[in-house]
């Protein structure tokens, strides 16, 4: 059953832009993304939105649907009401280049300062034993798809461009735990690389980020606070953190 | 006019930033080469984010009896025998070392209890083979391939003073064309998707991995980078693409609502014990069990049950046969009118499995359904039916180096290499066939770039390459690429798509033609910054090329085999196993010729039971023991 719906997309470039008032159909069990290409291809050819497989699982369409970040392909249209007016504009976090899309670079680069995984280098491919329950919780923080929804709703980097410096953001708070919690990972300072180089005590646990993550990663409870407790331990006594480090070689931690 | 193009030299172009790609840049890298890494999303959205089952390799961690000879079986079963045999025998035999070295780049694959990596059942497959991690492998594929990318630039910067000096990653570019001097390859031209800033690539080799042609259909699980860009390249650049009617389907999409028509159901919900049943409640895949597959395949429900305890003394259940027969059956029933509401029929994993076990073992599953769909798979059943999953078909390859035929200086490796799959892909060979042949394209291009070096770009050939870029601004034919793209969806998913028939595919033929002339007059409008209506034009130019090809060798291919049904030539027949169709062009039209397979060697013939081979291949083939 088809239903008409108004919409106001934000249309513009880095230097100038605005919503504009659009009118268009939509069908039962559509999504935001199909109510957006339906514009693209009858009323707006080079309207710019980015997008991959339409699932949920790659987090390319990200945007903020009446002032809130989500992904545009999860974003059913009847969950908004009759009358209701749907607005789409671009993450504010990150500049403008076009329309829906957004320089995400700043993202590329926190993902480079984070120090790779290092394999042990006494044990060969094939070798690896880990139990499931300790793979687990790393493999929490490795659902996530990169949609960078939780760094866009974050406070401090959200209407701080000053803090992005120093700042990496929850998508790499929750790499570092991922590290951290790593079986076998043998780099040993990651939290504390991540309360000195990446900014983890800017954080102060609002949560923002675990409530717009669509893959439901509990990134507060989960990644940060533990990181933020055990800094805290790990920094003012030297004991545990040595236990810590044989803790983590022995694969218990 | 724009501003002159982005000039970069490096040693090796691998476009396409999925498995297969990043697999190669690495190993390019490890030898000491430069690389562009080319892709038309960000860095991370490659379609290998979308593979959820696992990834086949044969380490024995679940069933010590599976070995690489096997596996190496099972997918020549799978591909109906049309498999290039030396592919299907590199992969079976390389498949565990690439899932071994991914764990020594930080992937963390779900365990048994013995510590090692689980492995799964899935259709076609003799045991359980799927690495896995829940029902989002290849989001751990590509997450874990990026990460070593990025840890090798690091390294770089440390020790070379520029992340960026051997490994740069250009996001959000297309490649319009592969640029030739003297007959060989030079490198590449595209343009920033940004801002359609121009960029010329000179390097000496390119690798190809842009991945399968999904959206050239109407209903399919790919995403939008699925247009086919790689074998379109290659074939304007000269090279063959192998096989191109065999398209997978796979049986299992979302049917309802109508917006999310297409997306991919794993697999893994049969691996884990799902069952398909139609309108009536019939569980109706024990009447479509091929004669080919009887003795593997449990004919009842009780033994189909059994297995799921009890593997060694019972047969499969049906609904785990290879993916072309379980799509035309789904096909069958819904055309014969035992369908569900919105045309496809049921997939149940709630009565076997609790919700809390479900929710663990495809929690995607149950998040796509519950979101998209409003259906809770823990409680009901999905609605499902087919949908255009994979080409089997690609650029024709010397199986070890991964070297195009007939250009040198180009490799392909990954979906848009054909002959690995024959005439239809097994679940899981898709993510190893990434590993094993990324790596191999990147070492043929190593070894390539070595003794040949630099081939320089001629002025000559970037204008060229320039005009076509800024054509569709300066065309007031006023053509709508949109329309084109869904007249054309139109086209192969009537004419072309899972059940064929001659007459249809003579139509879809002369239609395609049609909308390739049309395009010739497409108007755009806007500028270059970041304008869809743009990026179209290229990508529905490439698509318009595979829909050619794969219709006409769909047409030159008198029987139905795998990915390939024809409702007029409805059996399997061994002559035509002997023939691979190989697609040319040259410069207006797609040509097709028929060429010999490679005979299988005298060692892999002898893996098999000689009665199975005989069910296909001739009596002169048998007789004949395989070559020597």
């Amino acid at each position: 059953m088809a239903r008409t719906l108004k919409l106001r997309i934000w249309r513009g470039n880095d230097k100038d832009g605005g919503l504009q008032d659009v009118t268009v159909e939509a069908n039962n069990g559509e999504v935001v993304l199909d109510i957006i290409h339906r514009v693209q291809a009858t009323q707006m050819g080079d309207l710019a939105v980015r997008w991959n497989c339409k699932a949920g699982k790659c987090g390319s369409c990200s945007m903020e649907i009446n002032g809130k970040p989500r992904l545009a392909c999860m974003t059913q249209v009847s969950a908004y009401g009759e009358d209701e007016v749907i607005t789409i504009t671009p993450l504010r976090a990150f500049p403008v280049i076009k329309d829906l899309v957004t320089d995400v670079s700043f993202n590329y680069k926190k993902a480079m300062e984070v120090r790779a995984y290092e394999h042990p280098t006494d044990l060969a491919p094939g070798e690896a034993r880990m139990q499931q329950v300790d793979v687990e919780r790393s493999q929490e923080f490795r659902k996530c798809i990169e949609c960078f929804l939780c760094q866009d709703t974050c406070h401090v980097i959200r209407d701080h461009e000053e803090n992005k410096k120093s700042f990496a953001g929850p998508r790499f708070f929750i790499r570092l735990a991922e590290l951290d919690m790593h079986p076998l990972d043998t780099l040993r300072n990651r939290k504390q690389s991540a309360q000195e180089e990446h900014g983890l005590g800017m954080c102060n646990i609002t949560k923002c980020c675990t409530e717009v993550c669509p893959e439901h990663i509990r990134i507060t409870d989960n990644a940060i606070i533990p990181m933020k407790e055990r800094v805290v331990d790990v920094k003012y006594d030297p004991l545990r953190w040595l236990g810590s480090v044989i803790r983590k070689r022995e694969g218990i931690l | 006019m724009t501003q002159q193009a982005e000039r970069y030299k490096y040693d090796i172009v691998v476009i396409g930033a999925g498995g297969a790609g990043l697999r190669a840049a690495v190993e390019a890298r490890e030898a000491g080469l430069s690389v562009a890494i080319v892709c038309k999303s960000l860095f991370g959205k490659a379609h290998t984010v979308m593979a959820e089952g696992g990834a086949a390799a044969s380490m024995g961690n679940v069933n010590e009896k599976d070995n690489w000879m096997v596996h190496f079986r099972d997918t020549m079963r799978g591909g109906k025998f049309l498999n290039h045999y030396r592919m299907a025998e590199l992969h079976a035999k390389e498949a565990p070392d690439r899932i071994w070295e991914l764990e020594t780049w930080g992937a963390l694959f779900d365990r048994t209890k013995e510590g090692k990596i689980s492995q799964r059942n899935f259709g076609g497959h003799e045991y359980p083979r799927l690495a896995h991690v829940g029902d989002r492998t290849g989001l751990e594929l590509i997450r874990t391939m990026q990460q070593r990318i990025v840890a090798l630039q690091q390294k770089d910067g440390r020790e070379l003073g520029d992340t960026e000096k051997m490994i740069k990653v250009f996001a959000e570019v297309t490649i319009t064309e592969i640029l030739k001097e003297n007959g060989k390859v030079a490198g590449a031209y595209g343009y920033r998707r940004e801002n359609g800033q121009e960029i010329v690539f000179e390097a000496p080799a390119v690798v190809i991995a842009t991945g399968g042609v999904g959206k050239t259909f109407k209903i399919t699980s790919n995403s939008w980078e699925g247009t086919g860009d790689g074998h379109a390249l290659a074939l304007k650049a000269g090279a063959n693409l192998v096989d191109m009617e065999f398209l997978q389907f796979h049986p299992t999409g979302m049917v309802w609502p109508l917006s999310v028509k297409g997306i991919l159901v794993t697999e893994s919900v049969r691996g884990e014990g799902g069952i398909l049943t139609n309108n009536l409640g019939e569980r109706f895949m024990f009447k479509y069990i091929p004669d080919v597959f009887k003795d593997k395949y449990a004919d009842n429900e009780a033994e189909a049950d059994r297995w799921y305890i009890d593997q060694d003394n019972n047969r499969r259940p049906p609904e785990l046969l290879p993916r072309d027969e379980v799509a035309r059956a789904i096909n069958s029933e819904v055309k014969a009118g035992r369908g569900t509401e919105h045309g496809g029929v049921f997939l149940d994993v709630s009565k076997r499995l609790s919700a809390e076990v479900i929710k663990k073992r495809l929690p995607s599953m149950w998040h796509q359904f519950y979101e998209l769909a409003g259906v809770d798979i823990t409680k009901e059943a999905m609605e499902v039916g087919p949908t255009c999953h994979y080409v089997m078909g690609g650029v024709e390859v010397d199986p070890d180096s991964a070297a195009a035929v007939g250009v040198d200086g180009l490799f392909a490796a990954g979906e848009v290499a054909g002959g690995m799959h024959g005439s239809n892909r097994l679940g899981g060979n898709s993510l190893t066939d990434l590993l094993v042949f990324g790596r191999r394209a990147g070492m043929g291009a190593v070894e390539y770039v070595k003794s040949h070096g630099a081939n320089p770009v001629s002025d000559a050939t970037i204008e060229k390459a320039a005009a076509k870029i800024a054509a569709p601004f300066v065309s007031t034919g006023g053509e709508n690429a949109y329309t084109l793209h869904t007249e054309l969806q139109e086209v192969t998913h009537n004419l072309v798509g899972i059940i064929r028939t001659g007459e249809e595919l003579s139509e879809a033929i002369v239609k395609i033609a049609e909308l390739r002339k049309r395009s010739a007059n497409i108007s755009v409008t806007g500028d270059r910054m970041f304008n869809p209506g743009f990026h179209l034009v290229f990508d529905l130019d490439n698509m318009l090329l595979v829909a050619e090809s794969t219709a006409k060798s769909a047409l030159a291919r008198e029987e139905s085999r795998g990915g390939h049904t024809r409702d007029d030539f409805p059996g399997m027949n061994s002559t035509w196993r002997q023939v691979n169709h190989i697609s040319s062009f040259d410069g207006s039209q797609v040509n097709i010729k028929a060429q010999p397979l490679p005979v299988l060697p005298k060692e892999l013939f002898d893996l098999f039971d000689v009665h199975e081979l005989e069910k296909y291949m001739t009596p002169q083939e048998i007789a004949k023991g395989g070559s020597n």
